[in-house]
Parts: structure tokens; sequence; C-alpha cells
């Protein structure tokens, strides 16, 4: 296997909550994204998707575990340290029509992160190299426009240009196209599909796993700010090992309504992860839990297929 | 059956500053059965939404609508809000968007539930109270938490009172406008099986606006697939899924991945056309990947199949 470009070990962020109260928004989570791998992580809202995301991008305070990137330990990085490695790692929004800046003409946007990082060599062709790339071709159709002569799709991939205008070596990119048309999803899907057969490493986060499914080489599942389970894509939606992940698969809506569903709806919402449950933080929700459920914490460990992986104690 | 709720020819028109007109929905028709369940979808600025709006009585002062929208034998577009407010939230009532949110934080929950049921002269005072746990029960949250406020209730039990709401005066139609758009799955599923059961048990028709058409396939038995203010075609979910006439209704399918199918997924080239200015031919035409030369000039004739499948293409052979 390739050298993981980012490699994230027990990572921990909790946020204190007042009266001596902590949120564990992210309670040891470990994953490895290699050069040319899709990774999604999915999860409903307040799993700590996204604080993973910011924690990695050192956008939110690592209170345990580390963050390597290239075989470099950027966890206690400063915001100076933190420059040339963003300049490896960019970002992508949820939201191509917040992210822009209206008065800025897409050359503008896209010739920012080239300011910002102070490379002064060709910025013109670096510009439209990377608008091409981002499959808005020809450049110079788009390059003096303004965000809004531009529908949303295209929006994205102007937001997208601007991160591999540096020529990063990993995309993070947070629900890329839960803001977008059904009909234009597939086409920025495929987009980054395409930039990791360029040899990209890519996270994805998203709450749909119809899209990971499709897009990711390997899934991973949170729940209450941990992974509870892991593996290639197609075994965990095929094959998924832990309650958390057979639940989630068994809800997701399918097109044909002639597809025999059993949806095995979970009650209530995901607890406050100002209060997370003992034992296996999922057990009050599990159709299955036993009585250890409640004072044993389960492990990440091998179930299922090759590679696949999950956090349960019944397996 | 005798439908409950039959839209014929149902236009929508908005006025714009600079004296131009955008024609939002062109003469959509279609009927609704009691206790049935349509879908009503599209992408982003096709009408859907304005079209459910304009039943409800609730478009902007900058709108004018014409045609027909008959309830119960009556048309109640006839005379204005006139005819149109005795029937609002009694006999046809809607979830809006976004409606979980549009809770006033400042007041229970109970006491908003209560505003249209004493509005509406169906109760007062204690029995009011009682309408209102009745109404909480009946989407499942206990009646007991009436005087609580929004703030104590999560996003899926929000929705659910949002619910309640809609049902508070007894309607016959619900009209759910992306009723699970900002949930999260699980709770999504909660909410699709509660709607799917109060229409049910109630014998409430519903139409339900969204651009998910795996939650369509899912809750309702048939939809209406629109595009640019127009119905596309219209049919049971099975035949639109299965059997489409609309080359527009199979490129949204492989455009929606599918959980457990390895096919492609494409997205469709495009954008829907602007809708203030006339358009000629098929307004799909340039964005369709089986377009005739004729699709460019001439509006697309109706086509229909079995069981009121109907869709307006220019092909002969299934799209």
């Amino acid at each position: 296997m390739t050298e993981p470009l980012l490699q994230v070990d027990d990572l921990v962020v909790h946020y204190p909550a007042g009266r001596k109260r902590v949120v564990h928004a992210v309670d040891g989570v470990s994953l490895t994204v290699a050069p040319g791998e899709f990774v999604a992580l999915v999860g409903e809202s307040g799993c700590g998707k996204t604080t993973t995301a910011q924690a990695i991008m050192r956008m939110a305070k690592v209170t345990a575990g580390t963050i390597t990137y290239s075989g470099c330990d950027i966890t206690t990085f400063s915001q100076r340290e933190m420059r040339p490695i963003r300049h490896e790692m960019q970002l992508i929004f949820q939201d191509p029509y917040e992210s822009l800046d209206p008065r800025f003409r897409v050359r503008d946007t896209v010739i920012e992160p080239l300011q910002i990082h102070g490379v002064t060599d060709n910025r013109e062709e670096r510009v439209r190299a990377a608008l091409e790339r981002a499959g808005l071709t020809p450049a110079e159709l788009y390059i003096d426009r303004y965000p809004h002569e531009l529908s949303g799709g295209q929006r994205q991939r102007v937001s997208i240009a601007a991160s591999l205008v540096l020529e990063p070596t990993m995309l993070l990119a947070d629900e890329p196209v839960s803001m977008l048309d059904v009909s234009v999803r597939a086409g920025i899907l495929g987009l980054l599909e395409e930039l990791r057969k360029s040899g990209l490493g890519i996270l994805m986060i998203t709450h749909d796993l119809s899209t990971a499914a499709h897009y990711a080489n390997r899934i991973c599942v949170m729940y209450l700010g941990r992974v509870v389970e892991e593996g290639p894509a197609h075994e965990v939606i095929r094959n998924p090992q832990h309650p958390y992940t057979k639940a989630l698969v068994s809800v997701v809506p399918q097109p044909d309504p002639d597809r025999a569903t059993k949806p095995q709806i979970l009650q209530g919402e995901t607890p406050n992860p100002v209060n997370v449950p003992s034992g296996c933080r999922f057990h009050p929700r599990c159709p299955v839990a036993e009585a250890r459920c409640q004072n044993e914490d389960p492990q990440l460990r091998p179930a299922g297929g090759d590679g696949q992986q999950a956090a349960c104690l019944l397996i | 059956m005798t439908p409950v709720l039959v839209i014929e020819g149902l236009h929508v028109w908005f006025e714009l500053p600079n004296h131009k007109e955008l024609h939002a929905v062109k003469g959509i028709s279609f009927e609704l059965e009691p206790g049935e369940r349509l879908g009503l979808v599209g992408e982003s600025g096709c009408g859907k939404t304005t079209a459910i709006l304009a039943m409800m009585g609730l478009l902007p002062p900058t709108a004018s609508a014409a045609g027909k929208i008959i309830l119960d034998g009556d048309d109640i577009l006839a005379g204005g809000d006139t005819t149109m407010r005795p029937h609002r939230w009694k006999d046809i009532s809607m979830v809006f968007q976004g409606a979980m949110n549009a809770f006033d934080p400042v007041k229970t929950i109970g006491s908003q539930i209560q505003e249209p049921i004493v509005k509406a002269k169906l109760a007062e005072g204690k029995a009011a109270r009682l309408r209102t746990a009745e109404l909480l029960e009946l989407v499942g949250i206990s009646g007991s938490r009436q005087d609580r406020y929004p703030h104590e209730f999560s996003g899926g039990m929000r929705q659910r009172a949002a619910i309640a709401m809609a049902l508070a005066c007894d309607p016959k139609v619900l009209l759910a406008d992306e009723p699970t758009t900002a949930l999260d799955v699980m709770v999504q599923a909660q909410i699709l099986k509660l709607l799917v059961q109060l229409t049910d048990d109630l014998g409430l028709a519903m139409i339900m606006v969204t651009h998910d058409l795996p939650l369509v396939s899912q809750v309702c038995t048939r939809a209406a697939v629109m595009y640019a203010g127009e119905i596309a075609e219209i049919g049971t979910t099975h035949d639109l899924y299965h059997k489409p006439l609309h080359p527009y209704t199979r490129m949204l399918f492989s455009a929606t991945p599918d959980l457990l199918a390895e096919q492609t997924v494409r997205s469709i080239p495009g954008a829907p056309p602007r809708l203030d200015q006339p358009l000629v031919g098929c307004p799909f035409q340039p964005r369709c990947d089986s377009a005739l030369t004729v699709c460019a000039s001439e509006a697309a004739p109706l086509r229909t199949g079995p069981d009121g499948h109907r869709a307006y293409c220019h092909l002969k052979d299934t799209a």
C-alpha cells in the first residue's frame, strides 16, 4: 500500500460547554487517505464529521491524538507553520452561492490563493489551467464572468478551480454537492473522481450514503464522535456489519418503487454529545443491544469483508 | 372515486420590475383522489412550489393566477381570496419548506398549534388545548409537551409539530413542500413513515413537493415531473421509473445515485431555460439526449399510456 497522505490517529476534539460540561465532538477518530484514494466520511448531523475536517485543517483545536500529513506531524503546528500544508491540502466548501465573492470575477477568485501563497510566476496560465481542469472549458468563456452570471454547478466548479490552482495533493470536500440540483451533482462528483484518478487524495464529508457508495473507494461511518464502521465502499454498503450502518443503509430511499425495502427505523435522534452514553455509545438506540453493551466500549476490529472494520461487541 | 382536487390549466405569472413577466407555471392539469399521495418533482425553479402556493391562495401580490382549482366540485380560484379563504387551512393545508424553523421562539409549541384552531372557531380554551394534545399525539409527540418552547424540541420533533399544525383544522388535502429536506436520513425515514401513516389513517390526500426522486418512489403512488413550468410527465411511480415516456424523467433518474445499483450516474448537461422569455418548441430540447429536429420548433404533443400516464414529447417510442 502506498504511504498515506493523511493519517489521523485517535483524534479527540472536545469543546467546553460551560459548568464543567464538555461537548465530545470528536472522540477518538482514526482514518487515512492515500494518494489516489477517495474516502467518504458519512454520518448524521452532529456526529462530528465536520469537526474532524476542521481539526485536520487545524481550524479546530485538537484536544488529543495526532494528525500526520505526508509523514509530517502537524497536530501542534502554528498557523504560520500550517501555511505550506494548506498549499498542499485544499478545502472545497458546501455552498457555492456563499463561498464566492459576488464582486470578484472568476479570475480574481481563482487567482487569490496564488496571491496569498506568494506564487508570482505564470499566474494567468495557472488560473486558466485550473479552470479547465475543473471542467470550465474553454477558460476564456468563464474567466471574466461574475458569480451571478454562472449556474450553481459552474460556481462550484469555480470554487474547485480555486482549490486546484495551487496544485494540491489532497482535497477536503465538505458536502460538495448538497446545495446543487440533482441534474448537475453527478458532474461535480465525476470531476472529483477524475481528480482522484489523477492522483489526488480526496476526503469527502457527506450525509448521503448513495453518493458515498457511488464515488468513494472507502467509507467511514461516524456516530457520535466515533468511526463505528469503515472499509471498502462496496462492502460497507452491501455487507454492513455494525447495527447502525445496517439501519442507515436500510432507510436510504430507493428510486425503484417496486424494490422491496425493509426500513429499519431507529427511534429518537442522535444523543447530545455532552452526555455520551456509557459503554457502546450506540446502545440506547441499538435494536440488538445486550446488557454488556452498557458497560463495554467497543473498538474497531476486523469484521465482514477484506479491510472492513466495525466497533461492535456483538460481532 | 371523485377526485378531491382537480387542477385545470393552472397558470401563474410574476410581474417583474422591468414590465416583463415571468411565466412560472404554464397551464398544468392533474387530479388528486382522496387519500392519494402524489409527488411533484423537478429541479429548482421549475414551478413546483409556485404551483402549490397558488393552490393555497398564498402567492405574493406580484403574482397572478389563472385556470381552475376545483376542490370538491367548486372552483376556489374563481373568486380570488374571497373563495380561497374559507378553504385555506380547513380543506387544503400546507407544511411549508423549513416549517420546523418557522416557529416563533418565544411562544410555546402548543399555543402556536392552537392559533388556527381558535381562528377557525373550531374550539376555544380547554377544548382547544385538548385538540392540540390530540394533534401532537397523532404525530407521535406526547400531548403533555404542548407547553414546551421550540428550542426544547429537536429538528425532527419540530417538523412533526409543523405537520400537526397543518392538520389542526382537519383538512382533506395536505400540501407538503420538501418536508424532509433539512433532516437527517433516519429522521427523514421517521417523518416519511408518519406522512404515509397519516394519509392512510385519515384518508388525507397529499401532494409532496421535492427534488428527490427516490423519496417520491418510496412515498407516492403517482408523480408529476415538472420542467420549466410545465408537467413534462405524469404517471404512477412504477411507470415513471420502469417505462418513462419523457427523456427528462429518464435522465433525472440516471442523474440520481442509486445506493444498490452500479449503473453510472450521469448529469444532465446545461441548465433549465429562463422563464421571462417566450420559449419555442420543447423547453427540454437543448438538454435532451434524444431530441429530434422538430423538437426545436414545435411544441411537444401529448403522449398517453395506460393508468393515466401522460407526457409531452415528440418521441414515438419509450424514452
